[in-house]
């Protein structure tokens, strides 16, 4: 531990991943790479997993314990992400919670505030957990909200993601439903539309297919210059966490519906590009964490 | 192989699969009397719903007319000897939304699809509807994607899940009979429960290929009422029913009754009779969802592209059932190219 003291520059905000599969561990290396955040811990159930071996092989501290290691050792970490799965999330939230943690939730657990960094950071910041909705959920509620925004009477969205099979890990698989009801419920709150559906498709094909979310919309009179106007500015506002977020189609209207086709290329840190589903999940989360730490840096200069 | 096998399992999707040929637009005086008809002629299973299956009425897929509840509650007053049938997608479906109610509404049979390569989405509703005492069946969709052997890997799981049986289906098609036998006889040989085979009938091959799958073992065969359902549509169920009598096989159906039926779905489910058109022979060749017919029809004229063009694209694409979406996306690329000048 003292060695990582002497490497580690002052000021970082020392985070935690509990969660050690593709999540996790991408997020562990897009965190060693963060000028504002640094690794405590890196906390899974088995050492030879291959997440865990990874992290191991990237001289950071690790831990097979689960919550226990967080319970033993509270001072390795200001901030915790949660990647491991719903149902874990929610016995560990209220340990969490005793422990005075900030928690970023990766799960579709959804106990703390829907966070989606380019459309509600700021009220975020104020919540001690956060839940980031789901993959498809940060694709699409950016569209969705401008929806919201600027249509009348929205009856009703529907955000269908399309992934590669080869992002989708068994946790994903597993979890189908509450991916659907997660993101149903972030559509729901971010558009006010009064009815909304979440579809998931995988496809195996190689070499894999971007990830790519499409949402439509059922609104009175539709106003698509009025829809670009707001949707523009958020999308850039996504890229600068998400740099492979695009809008590759629409937003027009066909069928009596608006249509509008978001693509997500990661950044391939840990799997490759095409898991844009991962990625994006990730980068919100992160930027999430980092702007907790600049405020935690500036109270903290403050405050000394 | 006639002693081992003489006994074939009719299930028939005309009110589920048949959906997909008219905009999912069937009503509850279709669904009441198409049930009446089936049920007297007795046929096995009756599947009722979205083209989709539960849960999929959509505006990638289309919005269904009737709910599903009040759909399945129609069909489970009009049904008395055969068994009511739902199919159940993950990722369209979920257990609290849409199987609870489903089975509380007295659902019989459930038959859990997945993409032919991605069985193991289904664990949970396989599982639980196990659980509920249904009948449970697994399929695996756009089967011709995979090699015999990946096919076997994935039916395996749908039994360890706890299917009692598993049907794949050729969603596109494209198989040709060989193709069919090949598979049937690996999982008849290899698993330790049922096989079912759905085809369409894109290259006329519906009935041949249904064919195929009984004389390899199949003890479950899915047809459809003058073959009403997506694209070229399915195995025309009258037919399929006189050609394995004369071979000798009981389906336990009345010829009379379900040749009635046909002439009766004829009337008051159809707008047209399904048949092979020219854009249907490339899909079926492009080994694309049947299902894709109508969206692909109407976004071609929609972008001024051939959708025979179109379907060659998706097919390259290998696009999935449900990824609906994707038609706009290729078809605008399709759009650019040729104003582009070239191809």
């Amino acid at each position: 531990m003292s060695r990582k003291a002497v490497v580690q520059p002052k000021n970082k905000l020392r985070i935690a991943i509990i969660g050690s599969g593709n999540i996790g561990t991408d997020l562990l290396i897009k965190i060693l790479r963060s000028p504002s955040l640094e690794c405590g811990a890196f906390i899974g159930r088995n050492l030879s997993s291959v997440g865990m071996v990874k992290a191991l092989s990237l001289g950071v501290t690790v831990s097979a314990d689960g919550i226990n290691y967080i319970v033993q050792n509270p001072d390795c970490c200001e901030l915790i992400f949660d990647a491991t799965s719903a149902k874990s999330h929610l016995e560990h939230a209220p340990v969490f919670k005793k422990l005075n943690k900030r928690v970023i939730d990766l799960t579709p657990a959804k106990i703390g505030l829907m966070s989606v960094p380019s459309v509600n950071l700021e009220d975020s910041l104020a919540e001690f957990n956060v839940n980031m909705v789901t993959c498809g959920g940060q694709a699409s509620i950016p569209v969705a909200y401008a929806i919201g925004q600027s249509q009348t009477d929205v009856d009703y969205i529907e955000v269908v993601s399309s992934i590669a099979s080869r992002s989708a890990g068994p946790a994903t698989r597993q979890n189908l439903d509450e991916y659907i009801k997660t993101t149903e419920e972030g559509l729901r709150e971010f558009s006010g539309a009064t009815r909304t559906k979440a579809i998931l498709n995988l496809n195996p094909a190689e070499p894999c297919i971007d990830m790519q979310a499409t949402i439509f919309a059922k609104v009175n009179n539709p106003n698509i210059p009025k829809l670009v106007e707001i949707l523009e500015p958020l999308v850039e506002n996504v890229r600068k966490y998400v740099p492979g977020y695009e809008i590759i189609f629409g937003p027009i209207v066909e069928n009596d519906r608006i249509v509008v086709i978001a693509r997500v290329r990661g950044l391939g840190d840990y799997l490759p590009a095409y898991a844009g589903n991962l990625d994006i999940i990730n980068c919100a989360a992160i930027a999430m964490a980092e702007e907790y730490a600049s405020l935690a840096h500036s109270k903290g200069s403050t405050g000394e | 192989m006639m002693e081992r096998n003489c006994t074939i399992s009719i299930s028939d999707p005309t009110l589920r699969d048949g959906n997909h040929a008219v905009g999912h637009q069937l009503d509850v005086e279709q669904i009441a009397a198409y049930c009446r008809a089936a049920d007297a002629a007795g046929v096995s299973i009756v599947e009722v719903g979205h083209g989709n299956g539960l849960g999929a009425s959509s505006l990638l897929v289309g919005e269904a007319k009737t709910p599903d509840s009040i759909a399945l509650e129609v069909a489970r007053k009009n049904l008395t000897k055969s068994k009511l049938g739902i199919h159940v997608i993950p990722g369209f479906a979920t257990i609290e939304r849409d199987l609870k109610p489903a089975l509380g509404m007295g659902v019989d049979v459930v038959r859990v699809a997945a993409h032919c390569s991605e069985a193991d989405i289904c664990e949970r509703h396989i599982s639980f509807s196990r659980g509920q005492g249904v009948e449970v069946w697994g399929c695996l969709m756009m089967s011709h994607m995979i090699s015999p052997v990946f096919l076997l890997e994935q039916a395996r799981k749908m039994e360890s899940y706890g299917a009692e049986g598993v049907v794949f289906m050729d969603s596109s098609g494209h198989f040709l009979p060989e193709d069919v036998r090949k598979r049937v006889e690996l999982l008849v040989s290899e698993l330790s429960i049922a096989v079912g085979f759905h085809a369409h009938n894109n290259l006329g091959l519906a009935i041949a290929n249904s064919i195929a799958a009984a004389e390899a073992g199949a003890t479950l065969l899915d047809g459809c009422a003058r073959g009403f359902g997506a694209g070229a549509g399915n195995t025309q169920l009258e037919v399929l029913v006189a050609v394995l009598e004369r071979l000798g096989y009981r389906t336990g159906i009345d010829l009379y009754k379900i040749l009635d039926a046909g002439d009766l779905a004829e009337q008051i489910l159809m707008q047209k009779i399904p048949s092979i058109t020219s854009v249907s022979v490339v899909s079926g060749t492009a080994g694309v969802f049947s299902g894709f017919m109508r969206p692909v029809s109407r976004i071609a004229k929609e972008f001024d592209v051939d959708p025979r063009d179109l379907f060659f694209e998706l097919g390259r694409c290998k696009i999935v059932a449900g990824q609906e979406d994707m038609i706009l996306e290729v078809a605008k690329e399709l759009a650019l190219q040729a104003a582009k000048g070239g191809k």
